[in-house]
């Protein structure tokens, strides 16, 4: 049988459920809309690790499906397919699963709000334009499936659109990621005139003539493949996140928390490290553009881990450290360790999005608190949720066995330390691999130090919620997740009186041991494929090296105090936070109360909103009025229509004659004049 | 076939004389009721109108590259009644028949003086925008283009807001400027090359230093109408003045008819001149892109804002019409297509809640999307649309001229696909904020408690222009399959006449 139809419901499974419940979802109802979305994920889900099977075991091939045209001129071509590689199979069980998972838990989180049709309408609408994203085989397909997550993104983030937070945070995202999308679109521009094709199959094989050929762009000579690459990365860098577009993810958080773990911890926001990876042919013939992207992924490892150090709201501090997270995979790729970058990404989904899940479940539990300071000792009312945001955490800050020959450890633990290797391979030739690789380091203890006090805050200590709880709410980014909905208060009753953390229901507890599990088990199950000596014949020539990149031969070979470092630097964070959540309590608190200097730098996150603010919003601002009221109005009107009518009214007054003052009698007899002159004219040249 | 071209252009005239008849038959006390049954009239006539026009394109061949459908007669002097349509006026032709009918609907109720008058005037209009896109003589050109003036006028000055006088001036002060350049170029083209047929003139050349001149002068009226910058401003004010309907055909339709002229004249008529000025208009293009979109994202007037973000989209099709690339080109025609079903939505949008509430203040609005969750799909749509999303129509148009214009021989191209680009960043800011002040939000003003979703009437409207503008977007073929080959012969004409 044909596998074409069974390909098209993957991918265009979702569409069908989000347009059925965006549309008739109030019609439907509640319970059909939602199961409509979710069993059509759940199959999409099947079908993928179907896909994702055939590709692991050997037996599938790369194909692509082309089923229509979409924008043809000239040499530009591209058309609706769907790819398939071992790449974005990858992809596809990564986008499906967890969506599939958070479709499910949302039918526990989102219980009591009315707008729940809208709601699995957009989860699957995202699921769609991001499945649509990983299976592009050109461009423009890829640029329909970048854009269309965004659009998914603003809609789920601005979700409870009568908040004003929420939907500024939705207006942020956007635009910051049209600030890369901007660069990606010149990157494709470029690719396309360079190449004159934007279809990867077509590309990929004419980049290695243009190694060292240079490219004439905005008045200058550049190196053609570096030119190309940096631009596309810059639109990664909206999209995933990076330092200087990065400002849009955390604010982010103010979309419901199914939201945060499906789009902005484990799918969407990993695009930009997916694109990275399958450019990797260009990206291969580009060591500048490679040394940019290994720079700025280890600035935005390191500079996300210290703005998590000091952030309170539980979902602000797995956003930055997603962030970093993602930092760690663009140097990866960087270096050259494109299937590390993939592999990370794999892992990260599945603990990244736990950890997000399992916040949810302790808001959930917390009466939609989500400030870490109003919370403590949750461990014993929510025990599951507890050992499985354990289980993550071990995950992400990974702690592990690097023994050779018999490592053993949770998801991160085999993902990050590759990653941390090939740094270090790298940096035996380029400055750029040894900065990372000691960033990386260092960032991986303050990984550890952050996910820990998070744990400790959370579920630990003493409780510092309960009877005495005033109602002053002092941070901002805290507030109750439901402000807006009149539902969820009467439901959870006013004041923290007498109020209880509560344990989840299993709809939103299965989703989180399916994740736990594959926090557990993706690293060492799937290690041996994605990095290890099966690499080759996993991927199938999906993803580029050069040969000369040689980065994941020699990771084998590397000193042993390389995969020892990663381990003590992780232990040390998390003996730091014992030392500063569990055995001083309170000493954490004194210190942030004392307002240092650098607490405040961390704690308003190295102040990039108030400097973009001040620079671009409020400098957009004062250009558009200087252009309205003085440009337009002052200056074009005035010494045009307006400097003519006093010009007209002038001489009219003068010669003190005809004012019907209607404007268009003037016109009117203008108009007559000319066409009479126009008459007169054409008769007097032809006789 | 062979009168169909006549037969659509001035099959809305019909449907005047049966207004006219109607009127008389009704008498002095049938006003009211006259109307009622004009509104009627006009909507049939423009569905038929459409009708005939789907009959023409059904009937094109795509593959051809001359002229369609020609028409010839001597009418006086060298001048003839020539008619004709290639595969870009073709659809241009299609976009007025299509947007004419929703303006009928969109007046239903909102018309309350003069409703016959306006109808006539809507009419007459159609049958003068059709014959600016089928004629195939300069002189008649000229006739259609400046007589659709007069309509267009009196439905901003009659039927317009407060201001309308004002505007109705500024709006024919600057067209008639650019007419009265282009009228005399007109004469003199004449006199040099004894013809005023347009594929004449086509092949003739004309020396380089006329060339320049000419060009300047067809410049200043194209210009004007495009609008592009420094001469907008009329723009804003024509369209907030303007009853909805009025906006819609000035958006969809009026303006389309510089970036035609471009196409129709400039290029092939003063190719020198045209590769001369490139950029210029290059210049021109990026400064409007990133000019009015600053400017937009500071109005408190929705219609101004949409006017402004008009302007900044037009500067898409301006420099992509002299990118003298394929991509350029097609996307230029594609742009002024979609930005005809998008901005003529948008525009319907306002006049949704104008209807109601009277009055296109964004800060008056707030939290509609809780009391008109369809509206708020709808104009969520279209806002999408207007920023160019994938998957829209928008997008199509934005980065085939972008692409062109980084491709294009001139080497101010890259930088202007620089500028442009930000555009688009841009064009986030000001819609998005848009739409959040007037949906999100709580609903804070009471005036509001009590506003209504769309009415099946408004969703009649609306659901041809969500299924244009999703379809164009998805499969933008629909459009290519008829340009290709016109456009492909226009680049090469062009580019071999400057040697390029």
């Amino acid at each position: 049988m044909s596998v074409e139809p069974l390909l098209l419901t993957l991918v265009f499974g979702p569409l069908v459920g989000a347009t059925l419940a965006g549309l008739f979802g109030r019609r439907l109802g509640d319970l059909v809309s939602m199961s409509v979305t979710t069993g059509l994920l759940f199959l999409s889900c099947g079908l993928a690790w179907d896909v994702f099977c055939g590709f692991w075991a050997g037996h599938s091939r790369p194909v692509t499906i082309e089923i229509l045209p979409f924008i043809n001129v000239g040499d530009f071509h591209s058309a609706w397919s769907i790819r398939l590689d071992t790449l974005s199979a990858v992809m596809l069980i990564v986008v499906t699963t967890v969506s599939a998972l958070v479709h499910l838990y949302s039918w526990g989180y989102m219980a009591d709000d009315p707008s729940k049709p809208r709601f699995f309408a957009y989860l699957s609408l995202f699921t769609f334009a991001m499945l649509m994203l990983v299976t592009a085989a050109d461009f423009m397909q890829l640029f329909f499936g970048w854009e269309g997550v965004g659009l998914a993104s603003y809609l789920l983030i601005g979700f409870w659109f009568k908040k004003d937070t929420a939907s500024s945070a939705a207006i942020k995202a956007f635009v910051v990621n049209r600030v890369g999308d901007f660069g990606f679109a010149l990157g494709i521009m470029t690719v396309f005139w360079m190449f004159h094709t934007i279809r990867f199959a077509e590309l990929f094989p004419l980049i290695a003539a243009k190694q060292n050929a240079t490219w004439s762009f905005i008045g200058q000579d550049w190196s053609a493949l570096d030119l190309a690459g940096f631009l596309l990365f810059i639109g990664a860098m909206g999209k995933s996140a990076q330092f200087f577009l990065h400002t849009w993810l955390p604010d982010a958080m103010e979309g419901p928390t199914p939201v945060s773990a499906l789009i902005h911890a484990a799918t969407m926001v990993t695009a930009g490290v997916y694109m990275v990876c399958l450019l990797s042919p260009l990206y291969e013939h580009a060591p500048v553009a490679r040394a940019i992207i290994t720079v700025i992924g280890a600035i935005t490892a390191l500079f996300a881990a210290t703005v998590g150090l000091a952030q309170n709201d539980i979902k602000r501090v797995i956003a930055y450290s997603t962030c970093s997270q993602l930092g760690y995979m663009f140097f990866a790729a960087g270096v050259g360790a494109y299937q590390a970058a993939m592999f990370h990404l794999f892992t990260h989904a599945f603990f990244k999005a736990l950890l997000f899940l399992g916040a949810g479940s302790v808001i959930h539990g917390m009466h939609h608190e989500q400030d870490m300071r109003k919370m403590g000792a949750v461990g014993k009312f929510l025990p599951i949720t507890y050992a499985v945001m354990v289980i993550g955490t071990i995950a992400i800050t990974g702690l592990g066995i690097p023994i050779k020959g018999m490592e053993f450890g949770f998801a991160g633990f085999f993902s990050k330390d590759t990653i941390l290797g090939a740094a270090y391979v790298a940096g035996e030739h380029s400055p750029y691999g040894y900065f990372a690789f000691c960033i990386g380091i260092f960032a991986a203890g303050l990984t550890a130090y952050y996910s820990w006090r998070l744990i400790f805050m959370t579920f630990n200590g003493t409780a510092k919620w309960g009877p005495h709880e005033d109602h002053g709410h002092d941070d901002a980014h805290a507030h109750d997740d439901h402000a807006h909905d009149d539902h969820a208060h009467d439901d959870h009753g006013h004041g923290h009186g007498d109020f209880k953390p509560h344990e989840s229901p299993v709809v939103m507890l299965i989703p989180l041991f399916v994740l736990a599990a594959g926090a557990i088990g993706a690293g060492f199950l799937f290690a041996p494929s994605f990095v290890g000596e099966h690499r080759e014949a996993f991927w199938q020539g999906a993803i580029f090296t050069a040969k000369s990149n040689e980065v994941l031969e020699k990771i084998e070979s590397l000193p042993s105090w390389v995969g020892y470092l990663p381990l003590v630097v992780s232990v040390l964070g998390a003996l730091v936070a014992i030392y500063f959540y569990l055995l001083r309590e309170g000493l954490a608190k004194r210190i942030a109360d004392n307002d240092g200097p650098l607490h405040r730098f961390l704690y308003n996150k190295w102040y990039f909103d108030e400097l973009y603010q001040a620079v671009f919003v409020n400098g957009a601002k004062a250009l558009g009025d200087l252009f309205w009221k003085g440009g337009d109005q002052k200056i074009i009107d005035g010494l045009g229509p307006n400097g003519f009518a006093w010009l007209a009214g002038f001489a009219g007054r003068q010669l003190g004659r005809i004012q019907s003052g209607l404007v268009y009698h003037y016109a009117f007899v203008m108009l007559l004049g000319v066409a009479g002159l126009l008459s007169y004219a054409l008769w007097a040249f032809t006789h | 076939m062979s009168h169909i071209l006549s037969l659509t252009t001035f099959a809305p005239i019909i449907g005047v004389l049966a207004i006219l008849l109607l009127r008389l038959v009704a008498g002095k006390n049938g006003e009211e009721a006259a109307g009622r049954a004009s509104l009627w009239v006009a909507l049939s006539t423009t569905l038929a109108t459409f009708a005939l026009s789907v009959l023409m394109l059904a009937n094109f061949d795509a593959h051809a590259t001359g002229f369609q459908f020609t028409e010839d007669a001597p009418w006086f002097s060298v001048i003839h009644y020539a008619m004709g349509v290639d595969g870009i006026s073709v659809l241009f032709v299609l976009l007025t028949t299509f947007l004419m009918p929703i303006c009928i609907l969109a007046s239903w109720s909102s018309i309350k003086t003069r409703l016959v008058e306006y109808l006539i005037a809507f009419l007459v209009l159609e049958t003068l925008m059709i014959g600016v896109f089928t004629s195939l003589d300069l002189v008649l050109f000229y006739v259609f283009f400046e007589f659709g003036l007069i309509p267009m006028f009196l439905i901003i000055g009659v039927w317009g807001g407060k201001n309308r006088v004002y505007a109705a001036y500024k709006f024919f002060l600057y067209t008639l400027l650019g007419s009265v350049l282009m009228l005399a170029a007109i004469l003199s083209m004449t006199m040099i090359a004894h013809t005023t047929s347009i594929p004449a003139l086509m092949q003739f050349h004309f020396a380089p230093e006329l060339q320049i001149i000419f060009f300047l002068a067809f410049f200043a009226s194209f210009a004007v109408k495009m609008p592009m910058w420094p001469v907008h401003t009329w723009l804003p004010d024509a369209h907030v003045e303007a009853p909805t309907a009025g906006s819609v055909i000035l958006a969809g339709v009026l303006l389309k008819m510089g970036g035609y002229g471009f196409l129709r004249f400039s290029l092939p008529m003063f190719p020198q001149a045209a590769t001369y000025f490139t950029p210029m208009i290059f210049a021109l293009s990026a400064i409007a892109i990133v000019y009015t979109s600053l400017v937009a994202f500071r109005q408190t007037d929705m219609k101004k804002l949409i006017a402004y973000s008009s302007v900044a989209h037009m500067g898409f099709v301006t420099m992509g019409i002299f990118s003298g690339t394929l991509q350029g080109v097609q996307g230029a025609v594609f742009q002024m297509l979609s930005h005809g079903v998008i901005s003529g939505a948008l525009f319907l949008c306002v006049g949704v809640i104008y209807d109601r509430m009277h009055t296109r203040e964004i800060a008056f609005y707030g939290g509609l999307a809780d009391k008109m969750p369809w509206y708020a799909a709808t104009f969520l749509l279209f806002t999408m649309g207007n920023v160019g999303l994938p998957g829209t129509s928008g997008f199509v148009g934005e980065i085939l001229t972008m692409t062109g214009v980084y491709g294009s021989p001139s080497t101010a191209g890259t930088w202007t696909a620089l500028v442009s680009a930000s555009g688009v960043i841009l064009s986030a800011v000001y819609a998005l904020t848009l739409y959040k002040r007037v949906m999100y939000g709580n609903v804070t003003n009471p005036k509001l408690s009590g506003i209504l979703d769309l009415d099946t009437r408004e969703v009649a409207i609306f659901a041809p222009l969500i299924v244009s503008a999703l379809a164009l977007g998805v499969y933008p073929h629909l459009v290519f399959s008829f340009t290709d080959a016109s456009v492909a012969s226009l680049v090469t004409v062009w580019r071999a006449a400057v040697g390029g």
